[in-house]
């Protein structure tokens, strides 16, 4: 076999070594998927064989499906159902149904097999250990997590993992790992009951025998005639309470935008009251059904695949090499500074934290003291570890010390004669290739860069607060800046293991400009009469993490008032008066600040905040009656967002619609079901979302004007993901699973003459050749 | 269409429906076989005559499954040939019973039924039926179903009420049904409950406290904070349906919620022919009654609408009605009620209600519909209008009047 190392012992146990060549992770594809299902065979037939104990001859155990052979399958699902639909079903399910019934025939296969989990297991690989009749843990392998991440990127756990867990742990230990991606480490799994033992990784293989040789008429216990739910099925006494309060739990943080969830709900629901084989065809269903929504190819693309590929650097420019980033020199050791070279020294770079006076640079590095500190309580990590990550960060005021550094990123207030200054006294010392980013969130790139004395190596690079918890990192080129800083910059940025997109120079730049939309919004409603409570409930419940004024306290309104005013100053004649204006500098004049004073649009106690009453002031007209409907405010919100992520992409201001969708999600947290701003409009189409910005900017103003680009695209039938072809780059494999007819759109829009009479293969060459 | 007739309603006092209470150690069928026996003898009746025995029952399980209607109609000794159902709209399914029965006479296929209810709620606990409804994430998660006092406290946000207005609705109640005890107007229909041996075992409605007052209500904790804003979180659920509230208060604690109790009830309808054959005298008509579905995370608001449709159908409008009687469910369900018709509360619950005395689920309407044919006579009025709110956003009314 390919995929698996087979050796058999003198008491006819054979001992199965998942390792698949050239890979360093094991999947589950379709060719370790055959071999699986050779496997079971083999076991079941040969007689000399009197059980099987699995492990990995890697690392980890296995990382579950392989979704970038799969993602071209979960695209594509929803356009296959539109010549027939009931056979397309019929299709799409016996496919998928083919993965349970695979793990299925292993668990009763009629021999004793263990797994010997000797590394991490997620998804697919998490499903397969449980499929094994015995289950076996490394103790001393802090590695050896098991988990179910799928909800996370739209999915459910497909191979039986919706049944067997709960049947193992119960609904409530079972539904952090299938709702909330929840790992288990060893003894956590061993103590819930999902192993039969975990023993020192060096006794594994001989325990896992032991058992084998010892349970020759092993069973799972589902398959026994005495098995009852543990924790109890929905209809007994205990069980009741929990599975009513399930769907209340789940309810209450998804708000219903995230059907992976509630599927996932529904598989334990009705698969705890059947048997195992009629569980599985459940399972499958619903896995079925969530790939015919758009929120999970949505989240599959966006979460997985994109997310992958830009944390590779798939934005890097072409004819740049991916370079090493040794050392950074942080300028500015405040919040922002000393999170930036918290990351860094994290991700094994060396750091020089420079500031104005040694007091303010050692308070920046405390912050990598206290939070390395905390890990160490946590045992997250060791004191060994942690130490080392503190000794890589110098705090000096000594720019002298930067000479050797590839990269600069300087993070000092949003002043432009300190930021001249500091980039004077820091390019004096760097190397000719280092480069010179500045985290400015607020002041052009190109402005800035008049002060370097090279253009070309000077580039934005801005984090967002607190960089130590938010993903995303936009790269921002100036007029001059170089594709090698760029590269750099991206050398950078994955190297902490950050998401970076790279956008042009523009005010606000791509997050900072979109998320203000969302702010406006919010103070347009009340302007106009709705009531708070119901713009934040609607806006949490269209998907964003947090309401337009809640954000807006957090952010606080202090520095709204100096941006406004700022803007206003800059802009003069052809600054736009919004609703908001009036609100801000009245709230700003009141000194309600935000969280930071504890009075904002909300008023803070301890803990707790509520709305502050009075707001009902800033209704022009006085308070709407009735109000307007969720529907539509939840629309405004959302449109006005994508709308100005849209003018963006028109603009030229980002290039590529996975950025944008990326951006949208880790920068200002907008709603992820839909993928992103992009995708979010792709999703709706944009004949439908023009006529609905239209109604709206007739309506409520000129934020929902759209693009000249978007009503081009209802003519041309494209959509963001098809015009801006770097994004439509497709791997083969994808291709391969795609209709005849998709891959000839494909073809056909990248000037490729192609009709469905052609051999597949033929246009699937041709569009590869076109992308490389 | 023939006229629907009471002739004679009886119901059981209502015990603690906890292990404590006085009827928990008598069973569901013998409570309400006795209840049964009792309009039957007291009319001296022929049951061959009864075409139908129509029992509401909530939590149909256990010892109150398998069609408890048939069951306690033979052993109450009825004739073989009276059929029996048990049927459920939750809590109004002892006044859907009248209904039911009322329109199966008003067809003219059936001359006379017993319609009433029983619940043993000591014996067979809320819930013990499950259902979907509340577990099925189908249902639950994609409906946004909250429990009732969820719902109870969502209404009184809305409306307005605080937890002194609820409060004081609640000492009133147990007032009223102080001195309706005292002065004895239930007499007429209560039969007590007897053990195995025939001795009475319980013979008043022992969930009321008299002396209760606003001093002691305030002491109480809110029932449903928990359930609501801790584990598992309804208050968030409830208000993706109502997003303009900000939060949900919680006003409704045990005090002045319907009290769980065990109890039935029993109510004699038929035609006018029948009813002189069988040497009955009619103690009122049935003039109307509707049944309505309402928005179901707020569910209780049902009665505002099925009172409305019902009369319409009869006819007549709010001021029509002489005596309205609305369960108890929670204060605030009545005092929206009061509110969306502009009835003022001396016209409604005149003599107490579930709050005080207690809501044996499937038997309530049934109950209530008694006591309002006592009042009528009592106080020599003509018309009443008796309603329930319902699970799943429901309401049920019947109208009658005075012969």
């Amino acid at each position: 076999m390919k995929n698996f190392q087979l050796d058999k012992d003198a008491d006819g146990i054979l001992l199965v070594s998942f390792d698949m060549p050239n890979r360093s992770m094991n999947v589950l594809n379709n060719s370790s998927m055959a071999e699986i299902s050779e496997l079971t065979d083999m076991i079941t037939s040969d007689d000399t064989i009197i059980g099987a104990v699995i492990t990995s001859g890697k690392k980890a155990f296995c990382a579950g499906a392989d979704l970038e052979e799969m993602g071209g399958n979960l695209l594509s699902a929803r356009s296959a159902m539109t010549k027939d639909p009931e056979a397309a079903k019929k299709a799409l399910f016996e496919g998928v149904y083919k993965l349970n019934q695979l793990f299925r025939n292993l668990e009763t296969c009629g021999k004793p097999v263990a797994a010997a989990l000797n590394g991490l297991a997620l998804g697919g690989g998490f499903e397969f250990v449980m499929a094994c009749t015995g289950r076996f843990v490394a103790s001393d392998n802090n590695s050896a997590k098991v988990g179910l991440p799928e909800a996370l990127i739209g999915l459910l756990p497909g191979a039986g993992g919706t049944q067997r867990l709960p049947r193992l742990v119960g609904l409530m230990n079972a539904s952090g790992v299938l709702l909330q991606g929840k790992q288990l480490k060893p003894a956590e799994a061993q103590a819930m009951g999902i192993f039969h033992a975990a023993v020192p990784a060096a006794e594994l293989i001989a325990t896992a025998k032991k058992w084998v040789k010892d349970t020759p008429k092993a069973k799972q216990p589902w398959d026994e005639d005495r098995f009852r739910f543990p924790g109890g099925a929905p209809y007994t006494a205990k069980g009741y309470q929990m599975f009513a309060g399930a769907s209340a739990m789940v309810r209450k943080e998804s708000f219903g935008n995230y059907p992976a969830m509630t599927n996932i709900l529904k598989c334990v629901y009705e698969g705890s009251q059947l048997p195992m084989d009629a569980a599985l065809r459940v399972e499958s269903r619903y896995f079925c059904d969530l790939m015919l929504r758009p929120e999970s190819a949505n989240m599959v693309r966006s979460l997985f695949l994109s997310k992958q590929a830009l944390e590779k650097g798939e934005a890097r420019p072409q004819g740049q090499a991916k370079g090493e980033v040794k050392k950074v020199g942080v300028i500015g050791a405040g919040f922002m500074g000393a999170g930036v070279a918290y990351v860094s020294a994290r991700a094994g770079l060396d750091v020089v934290l420079i500031d104005r006076d040694q007091e303010g640079a050692d308070k920046g590095k405390q912050f990598t003291i206290d939070e390395q500190t905390k890990r160490v309580k946590r045992k997250r990590t060791t004191q060994e570890k942690a130490d080392a990550v503190i000794d890589r960060i110098t705090a000096t005021t000594d720019y002298a010390l930067l000479k050797d550094v590839d990269l600069i990123v300087e993070a000092v207030f949003e002043n432009s004669e300190l930021k001249a200054k500091i980039t004077k006294l820091g390019e004096e010392v760097i190397g000719d290739t280092a480069i010179f980013g500045s985290n400015t969130s607020t002041i052009p790139i190109s402005d800035l860069a008049k002060a370097s004395a090279r253009p070309e190596n000077f580039i934005g690079i801005h984090f967002f607060s607190p960089v130590h918890k938010m993903m995303l990192v936009e790269i921002i080129k100036g007029e001059k800046t170089s594709d090698y800083a760029i590269s750099r910059a991206i050398d950078f940025v994955t190297k902490i293991r950050k998401v970076p997109i790279v956008v042009e120079d523009t005010r606000g730049f791509y997050a900072n400009r979109c998320v203000g939309r969302y702010l406006q919004e919010g103070y347009n409603l009340v302007a106009e009469g709705v009531k708070p409570a119901l713009i934040e409930n609607a806006a949490k419940m269209a998907g964003m993490p947090v309401g337009p004024l809640s954000l807006q306290d957090e952010v606080a309104i202090d520095l709204a008032y100096k941006v406004m005013t700022q803007t206003k100053k800059d802009l003069g004649s052809q600054y736009v008066e919004g609703k908001g204006d009036i609100i801000i500098e009245k709230m700003f004049k009141a000194e309600r600040f935000g969280r930071k004073n504890g009075k904002g649009f909300y008023v803070y106690e301890g803990r707790e905040k509520h709305l502050w009453p009075e707001l009902g002031q800033f209704a022009v007209d006085g308070l709407q009656d009735p109000q307007p409907s969720v529907t539509d405010i939840k629309d405004r919100i959302m449109y006005t967002q994508a709308i100005e992520a849209a003018r963006t992409m028109a603009e030229g201001i980002v290039h590529d619609p996975r950025e944008a969708d990326l951006g949208s999600i880790f920068g200002w947290g907008f709603a992820p079901f839909t993928g992103g701003a992009i995708s979010f409009i792709d999703t709706i189409g944009a004949k439908a979302f023009v006529a609905r910005a239209d109604e709206l900017a007739k309506a409520y103003g000129p934020q929902f004007e759209v693009p000249a680009l978007l009503r081009e695209m209802i003519s041309s039938g494209e959509t963001f993901y098809s015009k801006f072809s770097r994004a439509a780059r497709y791997s083969e494999s994808a291709l391969k699973k795609m209709l005849e007819k998709d891959v000839v759109k494909i073809a056909n829009k990248m000037g490729i003459d192609a009709s469905e009479k052609d051999l597949k293969a033929d246009t699937i060459g041709k569009i590869l050749a076109k992308q490389a | 269409m023939a006229d629907a007739y009471i002739f004679d309603a009886v119901r059981s006092p209502r015990g603690k429906g906890k292990k404590s209470g006085s009827l928990h150690e008598i069973t569901a069928l013998s409570l309400l076989t006795q209840q049964l026996k009792a309009i039957s003898e007291r009319n001296d009746l022929d049951t061959s005559k009864i075409d139908d025995v129509i029992m509401g029952c909530v939590s149909a399980v256990g010892e109150q499954g398998a069609d408890i209607a048939r069951t306690a109609s033979i052993k109450a000794g009825y004739a073989e040939t009276a059929a029996g159902v048990t049927l459920n709209r939750f809590c109004g399914s002892g006044l859907e019973a009248v209904n039911i029965g009322a329109a199966k006479v008003m067809s003219g296929m059936t001359d006379m039924v017993v319609a009433g209810g029983v619940e043993h709620m000591s014996r067979v606990p809320m819930g013990s039926d499950g259902g979907a409804i509340g577990v099925d994430p189908s249902f639950a998660f994609e409906e946004m179903a909250v429990p009732q006092g969820i719902s109870a406290d969502l209404i009184a946000t809305i409306n307005g009420f605080s937890r002194d207005d609820v409060d004081a609705y609640a000492v009133e109640s147990q007032k009223r049904a102080a001195k309706s005890w005292e002065e004895g107007r239930f007499k007429k229909s209560i039969v007590p409950v007897k053990d195995q041996l025939g001795v009475t075992i319980l013979d008043h409605d022992e969930h009321m406290r008299p002396s209760t007052n606003m001093q002691s209500l305030g002491s109480l904790n809110p029932s449903f904070l928990g359930l609501g804003t801790m584990m598992p979180g309804f208050d968030p659920v409830a208000m993706q349906r109502y997003p303009e509230l900000e939060k949900i208060d919680h006003v409704h604690h045990a005090g002045n919620s319907s009290g769980i109790v065990d109890g039935a009830a029993a109510v004699l309808i038929g035609s006018k022919e029948m009813g002189e054959a069988l040497g009955l005298k009619a103690r009122a008509r049935i003039k109307a009654f509707a049944e309505i579905g309402s928005e179901p995370t707020i569910m209780l608001t049902g009665p505002e609408f099925v009172a409305a449709k019902a009369l319409k159908k009869a006819g007549m409008e709010v001021g029509d009605i002489d005596l309205y009687e609305l369960n108890e469910a929670f204060a605030a369900v009545v005092l929206r009620f009061m509110q969306a018709h502009n009835i003022s509360h001396d016209k409604i619950n005149v003599n107490g209600g579930a709050i005080a005395m207690g809501h044996p689920l499937g038997a309530t309407g049934a109950m209530i519909l008694g006591t309002m044919v006592d009042e009528l006579e009592r106080s020599d009025k003509e018309t009443s209008l008796i309603t329930l709110c319902i699970g799943g956003g429901m309401g049920t009314a019947t109208i009658i009047e005075r012969v």
